[in-house]
């Protein structure tokens, strides 16, 4: 048989909502990338639990990119489709290559199935156009799946259920990968369940041997492990997962609780859930009655003395906009997290989208400027939610960190830091020596950062208001003159912020004829797309943005040094809009995509080869 | 500690003979007699005229937004159990916007002490109807009447099954000051309803039991363990005739004290506790005092118990332990 030696590879798992899809493919990535596989990961659900079984709509996938060298992306286009029914297959015909493999279970394309899926003729794959030099593999595996556990005593339902460990002991065959480390991989996985994983271990074997003995004229892959990357200990990690440990790093570094407040919402929800497993290390939250209350009891716990923060996703940023304007008159330090999502209103819950930007930027009455922070991978997650606290807590304000269900659900590789290593965080504690001098106008008069002093520190005793201030006793005031000092002070305290962020780095070709400026998520897909282009001997570079508000000091040099300037982003032109607001006479050309689904590289190539003849 | 020691550099600024003077003063007095010093305190308000109150207080005070002061007291108390946390709020800010934060604070019995000015009207809005506003109140917004059905701040507490109720009339400073006092005593959401009158915009709200004279008559302060007699001359009381409460002289029809109810503020069970906040007059007295007190572990206790039994049992108490025991391989 023959191995193809791959640098890497894009794999596609994909079935009903209820056939396991999202755990086989995260079971497949980890598995790789204990093998020393860099991995991008992708998950695509249905926001229906259980979609009607067999039908377009409950289509369930997972996508993951595994190289051995740097992988940016989840990957445009599958090499390996999964598809468990003819509507999985379906989904996904256009996401596959021509010259790629398709492994499906023939136990599922029957008559019925087939009609449920909307096909005319009883060839699924003529139907839908594959060629010839697709290489299909049929696996019964519901019949094979059975006969596997045939002695295990289980009822029928958990043994189909169990079809998803079949089909991975099939792509572990088609990988290469050793089905000791898949077993022992489990194992832990199982730890407490004895009798579900002696079953899955059971069916994974016999997937595997059952490739092995196929005797097939197919290629196998073996992707070598990845040389990049540096020595360490690694894990692979989702976004949210990622933003909570951010969180917990933060507030142990600065030495404060850790608060959570916040209400249900795909697909922030798992953030609140991971904390609110984190007893452990000590965190509170609190599941409010919505997200007002949530961000409320931030606002609370921060006034309160925690580091606080709140998370939620577009319509739950709505309602909390007249509370970060509390924060930010108050000026309480709290990081708002939003894990955007398609919009407006509900409009695609599981799907990804940058459309929350401005509301971020702009979204309070009065003048209200805050600090906005956008993470561009599922891993830097946690170094951006990190940082976001580190801002909250050394300005004394407000700060939205920005994610989206892709940085959410997707994971990457994580290289495990030690507390020690993370940047120190000094929250701006009132000193000693304002005690019983203290009210809550007082500054510094340098950087225009309020003094935080809490409840129980005596002798700092003060009132907070969402009120206006006088500007030295800290009272309720109207005076015009003061209200104008007021603003001032609170918008040069957010300026200021400057100081404390790195410049923006151009990667690529530093003399390139397009300079590709993007923020937040799509960070992958950019850098893929310029790698490639530049591969072909194209000039172009990319600039991209974490640091959102203020933007770093070097932003409107940087982007005059270059000829052409095109800003992509999943929204139609927030980010353009706002640098054009802060960079007088700027032209920027502009990419958007508002389609629910991130950028791909191919896509992107075709537009920065004809911005480059223009 | 003095009342003195509560008072901010502030110039109270309510109207003259607004009823929330004599409540700041009530607070004050009270807070002194509790003794929690002013940097362990802590005073939450929403928006209106009463919520300017943290502003007349020396303790630590914020004055937030419109009807959001449940939710912010939630996360004070919540991040800090030690600090007591009192909540200032109008029938507005309560009742109409801050509605679901009250029910679920009370729900969740979160260790807060709530003072809810109740004068029928929006104040610093300058006059419109609120939600505890009789059914046909003329108002700027209701110039024709309310048609409307108020709540009943005390029906409310029990449906979201409070575990503390009391009320008390602006110009009754002792029983004033006697239900905070037991507020801060009690485990858990402890509402103090105050009948406040507005004389700007709705003067006389609650005129049947302002005056000193048919006061007696008309109110009854409740005290747990004491039997329910009230009147000017100390004779009339609360008897059970049926399901129902019914008030009898004693000395009439062969009453003796023996047969008028004692009053049990801790029952579990809220029943009569509701009979007796919902009496209205001119048939019944309107009562004042604390009606429920059922002490049951507060929000904030359990929330931090919680937290220490996890934390006693795991070995992951840190960051890195977190990292050090999550799946991991070297590359
Ligand atoms: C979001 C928001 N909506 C409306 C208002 C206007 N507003 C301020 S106070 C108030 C009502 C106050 O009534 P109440 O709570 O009964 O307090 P009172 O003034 O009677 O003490 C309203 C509607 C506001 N400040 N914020
Ligand atoms: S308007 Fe009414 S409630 Fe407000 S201060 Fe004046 S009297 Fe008091
Ligand atoms: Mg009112």
């Amino acid at each position: 048989m023959n191995v193809t030696e791959l640098d890497n590879v894009v794999v596609r798992f994909s079935g009903d909502s209820g056939d396991g899809m999202q755990l086989t493919g995260t079971l497949f990535s980890n598995l790789s990338a204990i093998l020393g596989n860099e991995i991008s990961t992708f998950p695509d659900f249905p926001a229906e639990i259980r979609a009607p079984q067999g039908t377009l709509g409950g289509v369930s996938g997972f996508q993951v990119h595994l190289g051995s060298s740097k992988v940016y992306t989840p990957g445009d286009i599958a090499d390996v489709l999964v598809a468990m029914n003819p509507a999985a297959l379906k989904v996904n015909a256009k996401g596959v290559k021509k010259t790629g493999i398709v492994v499906i279970d023939t136990d599922s394309f029957g008559e019925k199935d087939l009609e449920k899926a909307g096909y005319k003729t009883d060839n699924p794959f003529e139907e839908l156009g594959f060629s010839e030099v697709t290489q299909i593999i049929p696996v019964p595996l519901t019949t094979l799946t059975k006969a596997s556990l045939a002695d295990f005593g289980m009822d029928n339902k958990a043994v189909v259920r169990s079809k998803n460990m079949f089909a991975l002991g099939v792509v572990c065959w088609l990988f290469n990968r050793p089905i000791d480390k898949a077993i022992h991989f489990l194992e832990n996985k199982f730890i407490k369940k004895p009798d579900l994983l002696k079953a899955n271990v059971k069916v994974l074997t016999d997937g595997y041997n059952y490739g092995n003995n196929l005797h097939l004229n197919i290629t196998t892959f073996r992707i070598e492990k990845s040389s990049n990357l540096p020595k360490g200990t690694y894990t692979s990690i989702d976004g949210n997962k990622a933003t909570a440990w951010g969180l917990i790093a933060a507030a142990e570094k600065a030495g404060l609780k850790l608060f959570l407040g916040s209400y249900p919402i795909t697909p922030a929800s798992d953030i609140m859930q991971e904390l609110a497993s984190r007893k452990d290390v000590g965190v509170i939250t609190v599941q409010a009655e919505d997200e007002i209350a949530g961000i409320c009891t931030a606002i609370g716990a921060s006034f309160a003395g925690c580091l606080a923060a709140t998370s939620t996703s577009g319509p739950g940023l709505s309602l909390k906009s007249e509370a970060i304007g509390l924060a930010t008159m108050a000026e309480l330090p709290l990081v708002v997290i939003d894990v955007q999502r398609g919009g407006p209103s509900t409009g695609m819950p599981t799907k990804t989208e940058q459309t929350d930007l401005s509301q971020a930027l702009y979204g309070r009455s009065g003048e209200s400027p805050i600090v906005v922070v956008a993470a561009s991978s599922p891993a830097d997650c946690f170094y951006y939610a990190y940082m976001a606290s580190k801002l909250a807590l050394e300005h004394i304000t407000p700060v939205i960190f920005m994610s989206d269900t892709f940085l959410a659900n997707g994971s990457s590789l994580w290289k495990l830091p030690k507390l020690a290593e993370l940047p120190d965080i000094k929250p701006f504690k009132a000193p000693d020596s304002l005690k019983n001098n203290y009210n809550v106008a007082k500054r510094d008069a340098a950087t225009q950062i309020r003094y935080w002093a809490v409840p129980g520190m005596e002798g700092f005793e003060h009132r907070n208001m969402g009120l206006e201030r006088d500007a030295e006793k800290g009272n309720i005031s109207t005076d015009p003159q003061n209200h104008q000092k007021m603003v001032a002070a609170r918008a040069a305290k957010i300026d200021n912020v400057v100081a404390c962020i790195p410049d923006v780095v151009v990667e690529g070709a530093q003399d390139a004829d397009l300079l590709v400026v993007g923020w937040g998520s799509t960070k992958g897909h950019l850098m893929g797309a310029i790698q490639r282009m530049n591969s072909k001997g194209h000039k172009v570079a990319l600039a991209h943005f974490n640091y959102i508000n203020p933007l770093p000091k070097n932003t409107a040099e940087t982007l005059r040094k270059y000829k052409k300037v095109v800003v992509c982003e999943l929204n139609t032109g927030h980010f353009a809009a706002f640098l054009r607001s802060k960079i007088e006479g700027i032209h920027l050309e502009q990419y958007n995509k508002v389609a629910g689904q991130p950028f791909n590289v191919t896509e992107l190539e075709t537009v920065f080869t004809a911005l480059l003849e223009k | 500690m003095i009342a003195q020691d509560f008072k901010s550099d502030q110039y109270v600024k309510f109207c003259p003979g607004c009823g929330d003077h004599a409540i700041v003063n009530s607070l004050q007095k009270a807070m002194a007699e509790i003794g929690v010093p002013t940097h362990q305190t802590v005073v939450i308000s929403g928006i209106g005229c009463s919520s300017r109150i943290p502003h007349y207080l020396s303790t630590y005070g914020f004055n937030t937004i419109h009807g959001r002061g449940a939710a912010i007291a939630t996360g004070v108390k919540t991040a800090n159990p030690e600090l007591m946390v009192w909540q200032i709020t109008g029938d507005g800010d309560c009742l109409a916007i801050g509605g679901n934060h009250f029910i679920h604070s009370l729900r969740r019995n979160i260790d807060l002490n709530i003072i809810l000015f109740n004068n029928q009207i929006y104040g610093l809005t300058k006059g419109q109807y609120s939600p505890t506003s009789k059914l046909g109140f003329v108002s700027k917004s209701s110039p024709y009447g309310t048609v409307e059905r108020p709540f009943r701040p005390a029906e409310l507490t029990f449906g979201a099954r409070g575990t503390f109720f009391s009320r008390t009339l602006d110009v009754d400073l002792k029983t004033s000051q006697a239900c905070m006092i037991a507020a801060v005593k009690h485990k858990g959401a402890a509402v103090v309803e105050c009948l406040v009158n507005c004389v700007i915009f709705n003067n006389g709200a609650h005129g049947w039991i302002a005056d000193r004279e048919s006061r007696a008559d008309r109110t009854i302060v409740l005290e747990h363990g004491k039997p329910m007699i009230f009147g000017a001359n100390n004779d009339k009381g609360l008897v059970l005739d049926g399901w129902n409460l019914k008030v009898v002289k004693i000395g009439e029809n062969g009453i003796t004290e023996k047969d008028i109810l004692v009053h049990d503020a801790k029952c579990e069970d809220n029943t009569l506790q509701q009979k007796l906040a919902m009496m209205e007059g001119p048939d019944m007295p309107i009562a004042l005092g604390v009606i429920r007190d059922f002490d049951m572990e507060t929000y904030d206790a359990a929330v931090n118990r919680q937290i220490s039994e996890v934390r006693a049992k795991s070995k992951i108490k840190t960051f890195d332990d977190l990292v050090n025991n999550c799946e991991k391989w070297e590359i």
